[in-house]
C-alpha cells in the first residue's frame, strides 16, 4: 500500500514535471488569472489552455471522481499525493469551477444516472461554466424563504423570479437554481433544485458594482423561462436537502480562502516594513500563529472528509474560521502597506490591488451563509445547544 | 499520515481516557493532594500505575524497554491528563527528560527507573519570571574531571520531588546540559506551591560539582539537547492544554444546556451560543495544530520546530479562552472553590506559561520566518 503510494508519487511527479507548463507554476496574481473553462472560454494564454486540457484528459481536474464521469478514479490518499505534488512545484489549479466545488458533489449524491453522466462529464472537462442561483432580494440568511416561482406546465417547467449575488452569472453557461415548486407547503418543503441554460429566452443578468469597484456578482432575472422536465435534480419539493448538501461544499470552498493565494507566513512577505513598528510585528506574528494553525486544521478537515469522519456541520466551523482569518489577513496587508495600499488606480499599485482585495474579503463572511449563520449551526448541531 | 488518530491510537486514547477519568479524577487526585498540602503535589502511587500501563516508557525505544511510540501517542495521554487535571510528573519526566536523553549514554542510568515509575525528573531552564532559554546565565566551570555549577533557576516543575534535574548552563565551550542528581552538595531546593496547587521549585546552585558523566550529549552541544527536550515539552504542554480547554468547554456547554434564567435555558441565548461556537472553533484549530506538530516531530521534519511554536501559542490562547468563558458563563458558581471550572482556570495559567507563553512563541515563529 505504502509502496504503491510511493510509486504513484514518483509517477505523478514525473508526469507533472513533463506536462505542467512553466507559466502555470507561477503564482496567480489575482482572481482574473484563474481558468474557468466554459462554452466560450477565454484563456489568458496558450499555456493556460494546454494545462486545463492535459489535466482534464487525465481526469485530474477532479481526481477523486469516478472515471466513468470524467474523473481520475483516484483514492483519497492518491488525491492527497497529487495535491501535494502540485503544491510542491507551485502548479496552479487547472480549472476553477463551481461545477467541481459545488454542483458536482450534489449531483453525485442526488442526480439520476443520465444527469450525472451528462453534467459531470462536462464539468470535468471544463466545457460548461456554472453559476449558483440561491439568494434573492428577500431571502439572504433566511434562504428557505425564497420566492422564485416554478410551475409545472405539463411538458416543461416555467420559471419566474429574481436571484441576487449570483457569482459570474454574466459569464456562466448554466445555472443551478433553487425554485419554489409548492407555495402552499411550509417553506423548507416546497423548494426544488433545477438546472437550466443561461442562454434560455427570458434569462437576463445585471452586474452589481461593489465597494471594491469590481462586479463579480449579478442580479439575475427570470421572465417566463421554459425549462425541460428532466432538469430537476432529486425529488420534487425536496430541493432543500440538495441545497443544504451543496452549501456544505460551498463552505468548504470558501473556507479554503483563509489560506490566501499563498498559505505561508504573512510576516515573511512583509519583511522590512515592520522594522520600525513593533506593534504591527506583534499583530502579524499572532496572525501567523493563527494562519499556520488553520492550515493544519484545513489539512485535518480534508483528511477527515475523505475518510468520512468529519462532523456534517464541520464545514460551517471551517467557513467561519477561514473567512474571519482571511479578513484579518487583509486588514494587516492594508496596515503594513500604509498610504501605498490606498492608491486605487495607479499602475504602481496595480490598479489598487491591495485595497480592492481587502474590500473583496469583506464578502467572505457574508456569502455562502454569514459568520453568524455558521456560528448558529455550530452551536446547535455540534454543541447541541437548544433553540430554533 | 492523515491528521486523525489511527485505530491503535484510538485504543490508546480509550485506555488513557478511562484511566484518567477514573484513577486520575480531580476529586481523587488534584483535590486530594491539594487539601493534604502534599509537598510533591502528586501521588507516587498513581505514577506507579502510569508505569503499569506502560505510559512512563511511551517515548522510550523498545530496545531500551519502552513502548517505542511517538509524540502523537504521548499527546494522547497528555490530552486526557489535561481533561482531568491529573497531577503527575509525566510531562517533565516521560516526555521532556526522556527526549533529552535520546541517543546519550545516560539512558542506561535513568530510563529503567522512569519506566518503573520510580524516578521523577525535572527541567531547570528558566532563570527569571519569563521563559528565556536563549539568555541562560548559569555557569558551568571546568572542575577536576567534571564541572562546577553556579546560578539560579526557577519554575522547575516537579523540582522539589525530582530524583534528577536536567540543568542548562553556559560553559566556556557553550551551552551544556547536565543531569544533576537529587541531594547534590551545594544545591538548595525551595519547593514552591503554584496557583494550580502543583509544586514548582526555585533552585540555587553554589559550586555544585558534577562528574563529566553527568553531561547530557556533548560539552558545548547543549543547544540541540535543550531543543529536543523543549520541543517535546512544548508539544506535550500544548496537548495537555487542548485537553484542558476541551473539558472546560464541555463543562460550560453542559451548563448552558441546564441553567435556566428568565424562564429559558441560557443556552438558547444567541449571545452565548456564538461565543461557545467560536470557542469550539478555536479549540478544534488548536487540536489540529498540535497534532501536526506531533506528527512532524515524529517524522523528524525540519518544519517541526516552527509548528511546535504554532501549537504551543495556539493551544495556550484557545485554552485560555475556554477557561475565561467557562468561568464567566458559569456565573457566580464559577467563582466557587467547590465547582471545578476555577481549577481549570488555574491550571491553564500555569501550563500556558510553562516552556514559553503565546507571546514568546509568536515571537519565536516570527524570528524563524525572518522578521
Amino acid at each position: 500500500m505504502d509502496e504503491d503510494l510511493r510509486d504513484f508519487r514518483q509517477q505523478t511527479r514525473d508526469w507533472l514535471e513533463a506536462n505542467c507548463p512553466p507559466e502555470m507554476r507561477e503564482p496567480m496574481r489575482d482572481e482574473s488569472d484563474a481558468c474557468w473553462g466554459g462554452r466560450n472560454p477565454s484563456f489568458k494564454s496558450e499555456a493556460q489552455r494546454r494545462w486545463m486540457e492535459v489535466m482534464a484528459e487525465r481526469g485530474w481536474t477532479v481526481p477523486d471522481w469516478p472515471k466513468y464521469y470524467g474523473g481520475g478514479g483516484r483514492t483519497p490518499a492518491e488525491t492527497k499525493v497529487l495535491r501535494q505534488e502540485m503544491a510542491r512545484i507551485g502548479a496552479r489549479n487547472p480549472l476553477m469551477s463551481f461545477g467541481i466545488s459545488m454542483l458536482g458533489p450534489a449531483l453525485l449524491k442526488y442526480g439520476n444516472d443520465a444527469q450525472r453522466k451528462l453534467y459531470l462529464t462536462q464539468i470535468a472537462r471544463g466545457e460548461i461554466r456554472w453559476c449558483q442561483g440561491y439568494s434573492e432580494p428577500g431571502a439572504g440568511s433566511d434562504l428557505a424563504s425564497l420566492q422564485t416561482k416554478c410551475e409545472d406546465k405539463g411538458d416543461h417547467w416555467l420559471v419566474n423570479g429574481q436571484k441576487v449575488w449570483t457569482s459570474y452569472a454574466d459569464k456562466a453557461d448554466w445555472i443551478f437554481c433553487l425554485v419554489r415548486t409548492d407555495p402552499q407547503a411550509p417553506k423548507h418543503k416546497g423548494i426544488s433544485f433545477l438546472l437550466f441554460d443561461m442562454a434560455s429566452p427570458g434569462v437576463s443578468t445585471k452586474p452589481i458594482l461593489l465597494i471594491s469597484g469590481n462586479s463579480p456578482f449579478c442580479e439575475t432575472f427570470f421572465d417566463d423561462v421554459k425549462v425541460p422536465k428532466d432538469q430537476l435534480v432529486g425529488e420534487l419539493n425536496k430541493g432543500w436537502d440538495v441545497a443544504k448538501y451543496l452549501l456544505g461544499h460551498e463552505r468548504e470552498m470558501i473556507s479554503g480562502m483563509g489560506l490566501g493565494h499563498q498559505s505561508g507566513s504573512l510576516g515573511e512577505a512583509f519583511g522590512e516594513i515592520m522594522a520600525d513598528d513593533p506593534i504591527l510585528r506583534a499583530d502579524v506574528a499572532h496572525f501567523d500563529v493563527d494562519a499556520l494553525a488553520f492550515r493544519a486544521m484545513s489539512e485535518r478537515f480534508i483528511d477527515e472528509l475523505k475518510a468520512g469522519r468529519a462532523h456534517p456541520a464541520q464545514p460551517s466551523m471551517m467557513k467561519y474560521a477561514g473567512t474571519e482569518l482571511n479578513k484579518a489577513r487583509h486588514e494587516l496587508v492594508m496596515a503594513a502597506g500604509g498610504s501605498n495600499a490606498l492608491e486605487w488606480e495607479s499602475d504602481r499599485s496595480r490598479q489598487g490591488k491591495s485595497a480592492r482585495e481587502w474590500l473583496r474579503t469583506k464578502a467572505n463572511s457574508i456569502e455562502g451563509g454569514t459568520s453568524e449563520i455558521q456560528l448558529g449551526i455550530v452551536a446547535k448541531r455540534i454543541l447541541d445547544l437548544p433553540g430554533t | 499520515m492523515p491528521l486523525y488518530l489511527t485505530d491503535d491510537q484510538e485504543m490508546l486514547r480509550d485506555t488513557a481516557r478511562g484511566f484518567m477519568a477514573g484513577e486520575g479524577a480531580i476529586k481523587t487526585q488534584l483535590r486530594h493532594w491539594r487539601d493534604k498540602k502534599c509537598k510533591d503535589g502528586f501521588g507516587h502511587g498513581l505514577w506507579k500505575q502510569f508505569a503499569a500501563l506502560g505510559f512512563t516508557g511511551i517515548l522510550i525505544d523498545e530496545a531500551d524497554g519502552g513502548l517505542g511510540l511517538g509524540h502523537v501517542e504521548a499527546g494522547i495521554v497528555l490530552e486526557e491528563i489535561g481533561r482531568n487535571l491529573t497531577p503527575s510528573p509525566f510531562l517533565t519526566t516521560a516526555v521532556a527528560f526522556v527526549e533529552a536523553l535520546k541517543g546519550t549514554k545516560l539512558r542506561e542510568r535513568w530510563y529503567p527507573g522512569i519506566i518503573a515509575g520510580e524516578t521523577v525528573a525535572a527541567l531547570a531552564v528558566d532563570e527569571g519570571p519569563k521563559h528565556r532559554p536563549d539568555a541562560i546565565e548559569m555557569r558551568a566551570e571546568r572542575s577536576g574531571n567534571g564541572f562546577s555549577l553556579s546560578g539560579r533557576k526557577q519554575f522547575v516543575v516537579q523540582g522539589a520531588s525530582a530524583d534528577v534535574i536536567l540543568v542548562a548552563a553556559e560553559s566556556d565551550e557553550g551551552l551544556t546540559l547536565f543531569a544533576v542528581e537529587k541531594g547534590a552538595a551545594g544545591l538548595e531546593v525551595e519547593g514552591v506551591r503554584l496557583a494550580d496547587s502543583s509544586i514548582g521549585a526555585r533552585l540555587t546552585f553554589e559550586n555544585v560539582v558534577v562528574d563529566a558523566d553527568a553531561v547530557v550529549g556533548e560539552v558545548g552541544g547543549g543547544a540541540a539537547v535543550l531543543a529536543r527536550a523543549l520541543n517535546a515539552g512544548r508539544t506535550g504542554a500544548a496537548a495537555e492544554l487542548v485537553g484542558l480547554g476541551s473539558a472546560a468547554m464541555e463543562m460550560t456547554v453542559d451548563y448552558l444546556r441546564q441553567r435556566k434564567q428568565f424562564g429559558r435555558l441560557i443556552g438558547e441565548f444567541q449571545a452565548l451560543q456564538f461565543r461557545a461556537a467560536h470557542l469550539y472553533s478555536e479549540l478544534e484549530i488548536a487540536r489540529a495544530a498540535t497534532m501536526k506538530a506531533q506528527q512532524l516531530l515524529d517524522e523528524g521534519s525540519q518544519e517541526a520546530e516552527a509548528m511546535v511554536s504554532v501549537a504551543k501559542a495556539k493551544a495556550g490562547r484557545a485554552s485560555q479562552l475556554a477557561v475565561q468563558e467557562g468561568v464567566q458563563m458559569h456565573g457566580g458558581i464559577g467563582m466557587t472553590d467547590e465547582y471545578d471550572i476555577g481549577l481549570y482556570m488555574k491550571r491553564d495559567r500555569v501550563l500556558s506559561e510553562l516552556f514559553g507563553d503565546a507571546n514568546y512563541h509568536a515571537d519565536k515563529l516570527a524570528r524563524m520566518k525572518g522578521y
